[in-house]
């Protein structure tokens, strides 16, 4: 044995270090969630707000007609379901961005991005744990809702968990995405103005579409072209165990730009991080 | 592990012409040293001397604009999986998970290392005990003193058995106390277990005669070897002298760093 290679640990990594790595990143999410029970209360009271008292009190405002997935006249409470479950995985994906900036700024973030796994792969990692959290966030509001009469078919409970999977993919990767070029960590107020605000009114979370082109087709190209509006009716059929080919599409295609724009960005030989700035997170 | 270089032997840390600049501001000029294995070497500089962009070029935080950088022969740039697990850091800030307990972190650290959860545990119930920190696994991390934090986050950087151990200016803000315990861990670290240390710091008292040191000066090395030879080539009475003299050599304007 030669004096260095005695001690040398073998090239590359295996299969199931790629496994152990991701399910510490999950599980150390898992944990910080656990830890910050406030941020599961808000989570939670958010939609149900909306739920308990916006929803009651348009209830008698904005009449829905018969529109797919729907077979029958539902509830407005019925309606915006799906965009409040959406909503939840955007609040999600920018405060894990948003967590991310603090990490980086912390220090945190470090850690994760000098180990010796591929950056894209802790990443992507960092992804599926958000996912995983914002599931359980969705999970919870469906549980209280199901006391407010909202009972989409038990199938649906499972057919939405690919939707969801799928969604919450995508924000969080705009998440990631905008957590790159975010300076500061006080920037939440523009990060609520300037992405959640806009993504979620001009969408079909809060009212149908075709109610949109009649006021304004304008706003209604708008909220076509808004992701998030995808997402929202990838969510809606899917609680109806019904497939929206085209929302799946630009929800699948939107999650590969984000994410391949996060990883870009993170990416130390092309990314913002080394323009930015000089180590030591402005200390 | 002897102390010492031997001729075959690779370097623990070869730096090799490295460049760096933050738009028109040259952090790093031209910078070469290496490092032997299994020796403490002391990055000697003022703050804003380069050490932190030399530490984040190394742990491969930003990428190398120009020069190169190679970890017991594994270039950081072109085969950073390799060179980052023969590598153990300890950056300047906190970066222990204060929501977390400390076995939590330290299992979290060697969850993305790809070491799988028994074995983790075992090291790292191996690695507190030998800091004196075995009783408080299962606190949080934030209810650690500084200088607690710190020889966690040392036990932590070594989990993955890196044989090269860079730390970042790591007694800032701990007391006389706390400083002499790390140094006094990461020299023990060196001389039994024949880790390789280098030390960034700018205090001159945190130097030994037998330690090497490496003087870096805006961005350039201005001296490097075994720290007698440093004071000798300088033709001062110790290090702290050598050093005064040294920084002062480029410009002779008063420092306009931080």
């Amino acid at each position: 044995m030669s004096l260095q290679q005695a001690a040398a640990p073998p090239a590359g990594f295996t299969v199931a270090q790629y496994a152990i790595c991701m399910r510490g990143i999950v599980w150390r999410e898992a944990l910080r969630f656990l830890h910050q029970r406030e941020r599961f209360v808000a989570a939670l009271v958010r939609p149900l707000v909306w739920l308990f008292i916006f929803a009651a009190g348009f209830r008698q405002v904005l009449g829905i007609s018969i529109i797919p997935p729907y077979d029958v006249y539902v509830l407005y409470e019925v309606f915006i379901t799906p965009g409040l479950m959406a909503m939840i995985q955007l609040f999600n994906g920018m405060q894990s961005s948003l967590s991310m900036v603090y990490d980086r700024e912390m220090g945190n973030m470090r850690t994760l991005l000098v180990s010796p796994l591929p950056r894209w792969y802790l990443l992507a990692s960092k992804l599926f744990a958000g996912t995983a959290v914002s599931l359980l966030q969705v999970y919870a509001y469906l549980a209280i809702a199901w006391f407010w009469d909202i009972e989409p078919p038990l199938i649906g409970y499972l057919t939405v968990l690919p939707a969801l999977i799928m969604s919450g993919l995508m924000l969080g990767a705009l998440g990631m995405l905008i957590s790159s070029v975010i300076k500061q960590l006080e920037n939440f107020a523009g990060v609520m103005n300037f992405v959640i605000f806009p993504m979620f009114f001009a969408s079909s979370a809060l009212y149908p579409l075709w109610r949109v082109k009649e006021s304004s087709p304008l706003l209604y190209y708008v909220c076509e072209f808004n992701p998030f509006t995808h997402a929202v009716e990838l969510i809606r059929f899917a609680l109806y165990a019904r497939v929206e080919w085209v929302s799946l599409a630009v929800v699948a295609g939107c999650t590969t730009l984000f994410m391949v724009g996060a990883i870009v960005a993170y990416d130390p030989a092309r990314g913002y991080l080394a323009r930015r700035g000089e180590p030591g997170g402005g200390a | 592990m002897m102390h010492g270089t031997k001729p075959d032997e690779l370097p623990a840390l070869r730096v090799e012409n490295l460049s760096h600049s933050y738009g028109s501001r040259q952090a790093l000029e031209a910078v070469s040293f290496a490092i032997a294995p299994a020796t403490f070497t002391v990055l000697l500089g003022l703050n804003g001397a380069g050490k932190s962009t030399l530490f984040a070029l190394v742990t491969r935080l930003y990428a190398t604009q120009q020069g190169r950088i190679e970890i017991f022969g594994c270039e950081v740039g072109r085969m950073p999986g390799e060179a980052l697990r023969r590598l153990g850091v300890v950056f300047q800030s906190r970066t222990l998970d204060l929501d977390l307990s400390v076995m939590q972190n330290m299992l979290y650290h060697a969850a993305l290392h790809g070491i799988g959860s028994r074995e983790a545990r075992r090291r790292a119930g191996a690695a507190l005990e030998r800091i004196g920190l075995a009783d408080r696994a299962r606190d949080k991390a934030r209810d650690l003193s500084g200088g607690q934090m710190r020889r966690v986050e040392i036990a932590r950087a070594l989990l993955h058995r890196p044989r090269l151990l860079v730390l970042d200016e790591p007694t800032v803000g701990l007391d006389i106390r706390a400083r002499e315990d790390i140094l006094a861990e990461v020299r023990r670290l060196v001389a039994e277990e024949g880790v390789c240390a280098l030390w960034a710091t700018h205090l001159v008292d945190e130097i030994v005669p037998t330690d090497d040191v490496v003087v870096l000066h805006r961005g350039r090395v201005l001296a490097h070897g075994p720290v007698p030879r440093v004071v000798e080539d300088s033709a001062t009475a110790d290090i702290r002298a050598a050093f005064v003299k040294l920084a002062q050599i480029p410009t002779r304007s008063t420092s306009e760093s931080p």
